[in-house]
Parts: C-alpha cells; structure tokens; sequence
C-alpha cells in the first residue's frame, strides 16, 4: 500500500472515530442531571419568560438530534458555542487560554524527549551500577503522579528555597517561561521515567541481536555502533509511545495547572466542570481528543520512516 | 534411564516462587497496605474526621505520631482509613476492567469474525479517550461518588485487557492442545473456559497489577482535584491537596506523608506486577 492510500485511509478513519467521540462528549453532557439553565440564573428564581429566554438563548429546548447537529455545525464553521460561565465565545476563551498551555505541553515534550532518551541511552549502554541507579529513579518517577510532583515541587523549589514563582504566568514571554519550568518538570517526571524504560528496554533488544554482535566483532567503533545500529533501530518501539506521552500530557495539564494556578484550558476544564460549563467542557475535550489522535496519526505516518521494516498498512502502532 | 517429567499447567504456582529481594520487599509492602486499609477501623490512634483547630498544624507527638494537618485533624488516622478509599477504588477498576475484558477479547478472539471487527472498532473509539479525560466527564456530568469515577475508568482500561487477552487466546488456539480436546469432542466453550483462560490467566493477572497503580494515579488525581470522592472521606490525593495549605504555612508533613504513600504504593504494585510478567514471560521463551 502506497503512502497517500494510507495517510487518506488513516485521515478518513480519524474522522469517523473524531465523529464517534463528539457523539459521545455531547451525548454525556446532554444526559448530564443538572440543568444548565439554573446555574445561569445562579441560584435566582427566574420568571418563566426569563427562563424561556434563556433556553431560546442557548437552544436548551431543542430535541438532542436537532441540538447535536446544531453543535456540529457550529463546530465546523470553528464556534464552540457560548460559555454559560463567562457569558462569552468559547473559541475566544480558548484562544486567550491555548497558548499557556501548548508552550507548556511543549516545554514538558522537550524534558521528555531529552530526558527519557538520554537516560535510557546510558542505562542501556553503560550497564552496572549507573544502570541499577537510573532503573531505581526511573521506578520512582514512573510512580509519581503530576499532581504529587507538581506539590512537592512547588513546596520545595518555590515556597523554602524561592528560587521559582510558585504560580501564575507572569507577563511577557521570558517570564511566562520562567513561571512554566516547574510545572513542565512536573509534567514531565513521570513520563521521563516511562520514556527512559521503554527506550532501555528496547535498546537492550537491540543490543542481544547478531548484526550489533557482527559489527563490534569486525572492529566498528562501539559508539557507531550503538548510535547507527542499537539507537537508531530501538526508535521505531520507542515512537510507539508517542500517542501515550501525548495524551498524558495534554490530561495532566488539568492537575498541574490547578496546583500552579497556570491559566490555561487545563485549569479552565476544571473551573468549567465545576460550574457546569458544558459548552466549555465540550469544547475542551473535544480539543483534547483531536490532538491526541492528531499525533496518533503523525505516529502512524512516521513509523515506516523511522523502522523501515514496517510498511505502510502492515502494522498499526499503539497509542 | 529417562525420568518421566510431569506436564504442569504453567500457571499461578510460578507466580508464587521466590524471588529478587527488591520484589519481596514490595509484596511485603503491597501484604502490609491491604492489612492496614482493612484494619484501619481498629488501627487508628483518633477520629480522622474530629477537628482540633487549636492544635493545627502541630508536630508529631506521642498521640499524634504524625502531626496534624491544617484543619486539625490526625494525618496518621487520615492516612490509614484513607488508604482504605485510595485501594478500594483502584480494585473496582481492576476487578471490573479485568472480568469484562477479558470476555470481550475472549469473544473476540476465539469467535473472530463480525464480533471481531465490531469490538476492535468499538475498542478503538474508548482508546481515542484518555482514561482521565473520560473519567473527568463522567464524573462532571454523574456528580459526587466514588462509582461513577470507577465505572469510567474501568471503561477506558478494558481496551488494554482485551486486547492483550484478544493476541494472547489467538496464540494459544493455534496450540495442538486445543484442535486435540476439540478432537475429542469438547466443546469450543468448554475448552476455552477450561484450558486455555487458566493457560493465560498469569499474563492477565500480571497486566491487571500493573494497571492497579495506574488506576490509584488516576482516581488520586480526581479526588486531588476534587472530583469523585465524597468531600469528607479521608482519601490520599484529597489529602494531597489539602496539604497545599500546610506546605504554604511552612509545615509540609500533612503533604509529604500522602505523596509518599502514593507513590510508594504505585511503585510496590508496578514492581510485583512486572516481576509476574518478567517471570510469565520466561516461562514462554
């Protein structure tokens, strides 16, 4: 099967899942047993025409298949409705909120990448006493949720040794990344873990197999071999796990955001359900979702680059 | 002479065998967690719940081993009956996600076919949903309780049992021993139930220890958020975010003490359930 039948195919079956999952998001948010309605009017008894108002405002009368595809419509001309909560377009709630946490999601990626990589790498080549000491705090981290790391991180480089702001976003770029960096470790810390495992893992598989034997037997240079040979050819399990590292980072960002109170859509999910928000919850983990088979479908059309042993069509990588 | 070696079904009894010190000391410590979450009623020193604000925030002492938190209340006693929550919840998930799973890839497996084709895809759906981003749904739209999160999670981990159990039951049919008992005149249920689950119940087992921590992670991060468990119910991720205040004061203690017991716990259970694996592995090679 030929690369464009393939990418086409794997788009075509995006969209169907991408379709299934906006059923279910408003599905469940239709089932919801709170009426959205009274938390507009916040507590307020309303007359039956302010209600009646407020129901025509945000179609809350209409049957589910009417209001589905209304939703749907909306959502391909890019409006994700009106935020019960903050009276405005959701589309500009999240265009305020998106960047705060793409940066963070990307500066969490970058530590993964380089952190579990590297740490992996050593693990697998050097052996022995540094390989025993990474397996040990890579279990560690690989325990740690985001959230107890996001704690204890703030406690101890934030509010003892001041040496980070212990939340918010600061203003102007530089500060922004400033403020980020310990809630990016804490994204990171599990997922550097997991990441370091599975590349060691896959590294040692590597190691244990004739051609790396043949090679270092005829006198090519360990590190060629292990950088051409082990390295190169443990990436392509290593993608594999690109969907997963993802689509934590991209959920976690709804703990770590709350505890450093980092205003992006992670914290805004959590505001919203706690007021229930629904456009907004919609919107957020539809957003969510999307991007996360968004890198499913990258992975899937990198693979067969990476590990020319697969073809396109053959095996499908795993999230 | 030729001893006659005895064909043993390689299940559970490998499992028991001893093993790496690192992976008796976390069985020890998962044995101790279960014994201190079902004695927790009769081990705690106070009221997990009884406030004793003059006291806030103070130092362990004699009848307060660990100190108490912001509100007052005994962080000992909150840990233990707390650890009761943090371990039921995950055991829900387990439990649920492993049973349906593994009939839904059993199915799937042995039957192939159309059920085939419309459990991987209804699979393929669940797996577009990470499993905290459905958990948080359900649980914005279902409200307080500890069922809600449990049921949304088990729904998000039963595509990992069923596809590992799925590839593992496609593998064992191809075995002589099955074509042989179907020869016989078993019937294809009864030699699924009977010979080949049993066969692959150690791998299964293992996953499902694994995702024991993985669940505690999730449903720790729900209730630190506040969703789920029930607000007075002492629970280690709400303990966590409790302790936020405490850090803030200076006096980490009342924080320190769940993420321990968190990640403390996870790691013991990843340990075992890797170490069944590794060991289920080897067995096959």
């Amino acid at each position: 099967m030929n690369f464009v039948r393939f990418a086409l195919r794997r788009v075509a079956e995006m969209a169907a899942t991408l379709l299934g999952a906006s059923f279910v998001i408003f599905g469940a948010m239709y089932l919801a047993p709170g009426n959205p309605a009274s938390f507009l009017l916040s507590g307020r008894s309303a007359s039956p025409e302010t209600l009646r108002a407020l129901n025509a405002q945000y179609h809350l009368d209409a049957p589910f298949a009417v209001r589905y595809a209304r939703w749907l419509e909306q959502l391909l001309h890019g409006d994700f409705g009106r935020s019960i909560t903050y009276r405005t377009d959701v589309s500009r709630l999240l265009a305020d909120r998106l960047p705060a946490t793409l940066l963070l999601v990307f500066m969490a990626l970058v530590l993964v990448l380089v952190g579990g990589l590297v740490l992996g790498r050593i693990g697998a080549v050097r052996g022995g006493a540094v390989d025993s000491t990474i397996l040990i705090t890579t279990a560690l981290a690989v325990g740690t949720p985001s959230f107890v790391a996001a704690v204890l991180l703030q406690g101890l480089f934030a509010l003892r040794l001041h040496w980070f702001p212990a939340g918010g976003t600061g203003d102007g770029l530089g500060q922004l990344l400033w403020h980020l960096t310990l809630p990016a470790l804490a994204l990171a810390l599990y997922l550097i873990g997991m990441l370091a495992r599975v590349t060691r893992g896959a590294m040692l598989d590597v190691l244990g197999q004739e051609h790396v034997t043949v090679a270092l037997s005829r006198g090519v240079p360990k590190r060629r071999v292990i950088g051409r040979h082990v390295f190169r050819n443990a990436l392509g399990t290593v993608l594999t796990t690109g969907g997963l590292i993802v689509s934590t980072l991209l959920v976690c960002t709804v703990l770590v955001e709350s505890a450093f109170g980092v205003g992006g859509i992670g914290q805004l999910l959590e505001l919203s359900i706690t007021t229930k928000d629904f456009p907004t919850v919609q919107a957020i983990s539809l957003i969510m979702v999307g991007l996360f088979m968004a890198v499913n479908l990258v992975v899937d059309l990198l693979h067969p680059l990476v590990d020319p042993r697969v073809t396109y069509g053959s095996g499908r990588s795993i999230g | 002479m030729t001893a006659v070696v005895p064909l043993r079904r390689p299940g559970f009894a490998r499992i028991r065998t001893a093993g790496a010190p690192l992976y008796l000391l976390c069985l020890t410590a998962v044995t101790l967690l279960v014994l201190a979450a079902l004695l927790a009623p009769w081990l705690v020193p106070a009221d997990p719940n009884a406030v004793d604000l003059g006291n806030a925030l103070a130092g362990p002492s004699v009848g307060h081993p660990f100190g108490i938190d912001a509100s007052g209340r005994d962080t000992l006693s909150r840990l233990l009956v707390g650890a009761r929550t943090s371990l039921l919840g995950p055991l829900g998930v387990v439990a649920f996600s492993t049973l349906t799973g593994v009939v839904v890839g059993a199915l799937a497996g042995w039957r192939g076919g159309w059920l085939d084709s419309v459990l991987s895809r209804s699979t393929e759906l669940v797996f577009a949903f990470p499993g905290m981003l459905l958990a948080i749904l359900i649980v914005s739209v279902y409200g307080e309780g500890l069922m809600a999160p449990v049921l949304a999670l088990a729904v998000a981990y039963l595509p990992y049992v069923s596809r590992l159990t799925r590839s593992l039951v496609l593998a064992e049919r191809e075995r002589p021993y099955v074509s042989a008992s179907l020869v016989q005149g078993q019937s294809g249920f009864q030699v699924c139930l009977r010979h080949v689950l049993p066969n692959i119940a150690p791998v299964v087992l293992a996953q499902s220890t694994i995702n024991f921590g993985y669940a505690l992670i999730d449903l720790a991060g729900l209730s630190f958020l506040g969703l789920g468990v029930p607000a007075l119910t002492p629970d280690w991720g709400r303990m966590v975010f409790d302790g936020q205040t405490a850090v803030q004061e200076g006096y980490p203690l009342s924080a320190i003490l769940p993420c321990a017991a968190i990640v403390l716990t996870v790691v013991a259970f990843n340990v075992v359930g890797e170490h069944w694996a590794d060991r289920v592995a080897r067995r096959d090679r």
